[in-house]
């Protein structure tokens, strides 16, 4: 390291760390490297060294480019403002050592003129995101631009790679190295289970063996301080709200210097808010974030936190990355972590300092997930992590990518399939599937074909790819990236018509109060039947909600957002209208299931602690009390057995099954499950599905014909349900067919907007659905259903995972029929009446609608 | 992987026969979003829009080209199952004018095929004013049967027995069990307002200030087209979007 650098680390008082030193040796060395350390280990520094100590070197020798010395360090994050807080961190070396560079960000808030500058005179270090990287190679200058790049350095890493962004960013990647093959490239990550991953991704695949870029591993920070809350309250049985530790997080708030509570949905972060506030007597500034509420809301959260103004913050995933905020020094978790890399990503958020354990407290909203979170805090304990899913490279995202780089320059077929195969989520496509990217790109990809003459691309004589026309490449801008909001709808306020506004909160004494807090409710009137026809517009926008939450909900209802209680007035067009309303008891629309299931990893722990009384101490009693009633009443099943019960219960009979596999597995699962039971002439009349477990209830009694040998379960459960049923089923799935919508505007084939004509999801959302149902008719083996059935192994229907179950549990399912119901069954029991029922057919809810109407007319 | 194939139609589409009343008359309502009227074995279609999906292509938006096969194929199915003695396409039939040039050659033998032995009448649409050149059948501006009047849009203040299409009827259903968006029939005993039959038919909610300019203070019922019948719904049970 030169010496400006090791007097710089000394006036700060450092010394270099000793992966920060081998990250900069192997990059000197001309070696691509993945650097896994944890939070707070000076990482961003870590990434950068090598680059500054580079350019320093280059600013010293003699200038030979004219007009400056171009791009050298592009630096990717996930994160626009992460981008934007690590190049105001990367000033302060560059100034203290008189560097002399250019660091600048670019980013969708960047101005058009600075962008225009950006190309034709760019900064030495570039920080910006995976989807202005793709637009910047989209464009012809693209070759120019990057021909001078020497290193890419992408942070956190481990959370894109496991998405569609990470697809895209590989791609892109693939792309930079041909371009400059000089460049290499520099990772960053969180402890992960498998690095090799990683380092796979890092470098270009070429056939043969995997090519790996160099692992650098920082020692491990302090061991976190976990625990998790053991309520002196009673543990609910089922439900999310955590409202009985409600003071007792409180208490913890108040303890403690700053606060992140984290929850898993935004439903959960608005129910915990509120009823914080609502016991909030000394004025805490607590603040709210989520993904819904306002930009504008969410950056004035965030600059309050960096200035430290606030006692904490109840937040969701939005705030799992990102930022540091040295004063955070506890973290609590609401609710199931889900994930132990996910509770591990939190644990970090508090105490961004190596040497002092991160704090954190769980707090289990009900039974099952007091198992859960003893799972994780075991997990963490160890530094497990969870495996990822493997999964290879969206066909959407490389259909989106093939159009992008015939923007910036015809292309040969071979080269670009070389290239594409080069990047590792792609290693594996089969020419014949690049092929059919490449025909869909030119023209849909019709068996039919009717749409040559308007061939976004063409093969023109010189064998060369290129684009039509120049509206085929803004076309392509206005339509990048791989994150398609699901429908959203403007929430915004309006005057209520009927309901004066309610009397303000009796506003806090704190500057906070009146940004933080919520409307503080005078109680009273149902505000139901207040929707009176025509609307005034014109009020301020709250935030973004999505369609399917407002699906649920009629006018009149209320429900939570931003804080505070709101009465549903009246959708018009992409809006919302909504009145603050009077309610205390606003009604809660079901638990959206949040967007994590319960990681494979998590799933059999929690399974192994179940399975083995030995492990129980470790839990609350009143769970331990309730697990070894389950043992008499019923059993408790070995880690790698499938617990089925019968029983009946008002009439009905009930199976409930406990695979663990998560709320997404768990509804495939009871589709499929129902559909084959309605065969074999069982009347199943409905279904409810939770983390753990599948409730199913019917005409027939199911216990009693397979005591009778006329039913096996082994047969009910088994792996030949994916076939044909699931096939029938993806047909008419809302699930298949928001997966199909989200593949359709990726890929290109929807338009997120026509130029010049915003297209609201809604209308997006009818026409993909008719699309859908054709093609599955007339071209099932079109590469937009591939695409879609790909997402759905992983996605929403999480086949992947109800296969392997089922494939696990051959032979090993254990029936009881009891005579009621089992203390592990009421869970999930009381799921009825709040979570959605699935029926039959969608046809029974006009068969009720029908009734009523025969009801009153006779 | 052909365009023609039509395999997945359910077989007891038609089974529960429904009723729809317009000014005294009653009509069979078809859960696939046909009428039939039985004494004339007159089988009645609105807004067909044939060749929607390759309208796009232009513009460079490909959507799938199969959506013309899709219709017809299920006009033939309803054909083959009331063999009507007229076809009445209540317009829009076809999605814009060029609409004839870019059909595909097996979709215009299937139309042909639908066509022979019947009396086949293309009411003039919006987007179809003129009669399609070489597709057969006749064109008119409305049609007549009794107290029947069969036009594409519906007027206001028409008098009694107005069937149309235009508006493409959807119903947000909302019970306890759940919530669903379907195509419907819109009728108030008076006049009736047909789904849209097209594949890529999109809808307006009968919630709509379109709907309640038409039919006023008589509001519609909604008879929703389900998989195997039509279910009549009261207009106080279907929400807007």
């Amino acid at each position: 390291m030169p010496v400006e650098f090791v007097d710089w680390f000394a006036t700060r008082g450092w010394s270099p760390r000793e992966h920060q030193l081998a990250l900069l040796a192997r990059a000197q060395a001309g070696e691509s490297a993945l650097l896994v350390a944890p939070t707070g280990a000076g990482k961003t520094l870590a990434g950068f060294l090598p680059s500054l100590v580079e350019l320093a070197a280059m600013a010293a020798g003699p200038r030979n480019a004219p007009g400056g010395p171009g791009l050298h360090t592009l630096y990717i994050s996930p994160l626009k403002a992460l981008a934007v807080d690590v190049a105001r961190n990367l000033e302060i070396p560059a100034a203290e050592m008189n560097l002399r560079l250019r660091i600048e960000t670019r980013t969708g808030d960047t101005s058009a003129s600075k962008r225009q500058r950006q190309r034709r005179d760019p900064p030495q270090i570039l920080l910006t995101t995976p989807e202005q990287l793709a637009l910047l190679l989209a464009s012809p200058d693209s070759h120019t631009l990057f021909a001078t790049l020497r290193r890419v350095v992408l942070d956190e890493l481990h959370a894109t790679v496991t998405s569609k962004r990470g697809d895209l960013l590989a791609l892109d990647l693939a792309r930079l190295r041909a371009i400059a093959p000089g460049m290499t490239s520099v990772g960053l990550s969180a402890t992960v289970r498998d690095p090799d991953e990683l380092r796979r991704y890092l470098v270009g695949q070429h056939g043969g063996k995997p090519h790996m870029a160099a692992l650098v591993t920082a020692p491990p920070g302090a061991a976190a301080d976990l625990s998790m809350l053991d309520t002196s309250e009673r543990l609910p049985w089922a439900g999310h709200g955590a409202g009985h530790a409600i003071g007792e997080i409180y208490e913890r708030i108040k303890a403690a210097r700053t606060a992140l509570v984290f929850v898993n949905t935004r439903a959960q972060a608005e129910a915990i808010f509120q009823q914080l506030w609502r016991i909030n007597d000394d004025n805490l500034a607590i603040a709210l974030h989520h993904g819904s509420l306002d930009a504008s809301q969410r950056r004035r959260v965030e600059e309050a936190m960096a200035q430290g103004l606030l006692k904490a913050v109840v937040c969701t995933s939005t705030l799992d990355l990102g930022i540091d905020w040295g004063a955070v020094d506890l973290v609590i978790n609401v609710g199931a972590p889900k994930g132990a890399s996910r509770l591990l990503q939190r644990i970090g958020r508090a105490n961004h300092r190596l040497d002092e354990p991160s704090r954190a407290v769980l707090i289990p909203s009900n039974r099952f997930e007091v198992l859960e979170c003893r799972a994780a805090i075991d997990a963490a304990n160890e530094g497990a992590q969870d495996s990822p899913l493997a999964r290879a490279g969206a066909l959407d995202v490389m259909c989106q990518h093939i159009l992008g780089m015939a923007c910036a320059s015809p292309f040969d077929a071979d080269a670009l399939y070389e290239e594409v195969r080069s990047a590792e989520p792609y290693a594996a496509t089969p020419r014949e599937t690049f092929d059919a990217a490449l025909d869909f790109v030119a023209t849909g990809g019709y068996a039919l074909r009717t749409y040559d003459r308007f061939a976004k691309i063409r093969r023109n004589a010189d064998g060369l790819w290129r684009i039509a026309n120049p509206a085929v490449a803004q076309a392509y801008r206005m339509n990048v990236g791989t994150i398609v909001e699901s429908d959203v709808l403007k929430v915004r306020l309006v005057r209520g018509r009927v309901e004066a506004r309610p009397a303000a909160v009796p506003a806090a004494p704190t500057r906070f109060g009146t940004l933080y807090a919520p409307t503080r409710l005078a109680g009273g009137r149902e505000p139901g039947k207040a929707y009176t026809g025509p609307l005034s517009r014109g009020g301020r926008v709250l935030g973004e909600i999505e369609e399917y939450f407002l699906e649920t909900l009629a006018p009149g209802d209320t429900f939570l957002f931003g804080g505070e209680i709101l009465a549903l007035r009246g959708i018009v067009e992409n809006e919302a209208l909504v009145s603050r309303a009077r309610s205390d008891t606003p009604k809660v629309p079901s638990y959206a299931g949040g967007k994590f299931p319960l990681s494979t990893y998590l799933a059999a722990r929690v399974r192994r602690i179940l399975s083995d009384p030995e492990l129980w101490k470790k839990l609350p009693t009143q769970v331990a009390e309730w697990l070894d009633l389950q043992t008499h009443r019923s059993l408790l099943p070995r880690a790698g057995d499938l617990l089925v019960e019968t029983f009946p219960r008002g009439g009905r009979h009930y199976l409930v099954a406990y695979p663990f596999e998560g709320r997404l597995a768990h509804q495939t699962l009871g589709m499929l499950l129902t559909r084959r039971m309605e065969r074999l002439g069982l009347k199943p009349m409905g279904f409810v599905a939770n983390e753990y477990a599948l409730a199913v209830w019917s005409v027939s009694d199911v216990g009693a014909r397979a005591a009778k040998g006329l039913v096996s379960m082994d047969e009910l459960f088994a792996v030949d349900m994916l076939g044909d049923d699931l096939e029938e089923w993806l047909q008419e799935s809302a699930l298949m067919k928001r997966t199909f919508r989200q593949c359709a505007v990726i890929s290109g084939l929807i338009e997120r907007r026509f130029p010049g004509k915003e297209k609201s999801g809604r209308q997006v959302t009818m026409s993909t659905d008719l699309v859908y149902d054709v093609l599955r008719r007339h071209q099932p083996d079109h590469i937009l259903l591939q695409a879609a059935r790909d997402d759905a192994a992983t996605g929403l229907l999480d086949l992947a995972r109800l296969s392997d179950m089922l494939a696990r549990v051959q032979g090993r399912i254990i029936h009881r029929d009891l005579d009621r119901v089992s203390p592990l069954a009421v869970p999930v029991m009381l799921e009825i009446g709040r979570e959605p029922v699935y029926g039959q057919a969608q046809d029974e809810i006009l068969a009720d609608a029908a009734e009523i109407l025969v009801e009153e007319a006779s | 992987m052909s365009s023609t194939s039509t395999a997945t139609l359910r077989a007891d589409t038609i089974a529960v026969p429904h009723e729809i009343i317009v000014a005294g008359v009653g009509l069979v309502a078809d859960p696939a979003g046909a009428l039939f009227l039985e004494a004339e074995a007159l089988l009645v279609l609105a807004d067909l829009h044939l060749e929607k999906g390759s309208s796009y292509a232009a513009r460079r938006v490909f959507l799938p080209p199969y959506d013309t096969a899709a219709t017809l194929a299920r006009v033939t199915r309803l054909v083959a199952h009331y063999a009507p003695r007229a076809v009445i396409a209540l317009g829009d039939s076809f999605h814009d004018r060029r609409a004839a040039e870019r059909i595909h050659g097996a979709d215009v033998e299937s139309l042909r095929a639908l066509q022979a032995g019947r009396q086949w009448i293309w009411i003039a649409g919006n987007h179809d004013p003129d009669p399609p050149a070489g597709l057969g059948g006749e064109a008119c501006g409305e049609f007549r049967s009794g107290p029947l009047v069969f036009r594409h849009e519906p007027c206001e203040g028409a008098s009694p027995g107005e069937i149309a299409g235009h508006l493409h009827p959807v119903a947000r259903v909302v019970t306890a069990r759940g919530s669903l968006r379907r195509r419907c029939f819109a009728s108030d005993g008076e006049r009736c307002v047909m789904p849209a039959f097209g594949a890529f038919a999109g809808g307006l909610n009968l919630r709509d200030v379109a709907f309640s300019r038409l039919f006023g203070s008589r509001v519609p019922n909604a008879h929703v087209l389900g998989r195997d019948r039509v279910y009549p719904v009261a207009a106080r049970h279907c929400f807007g979007d």
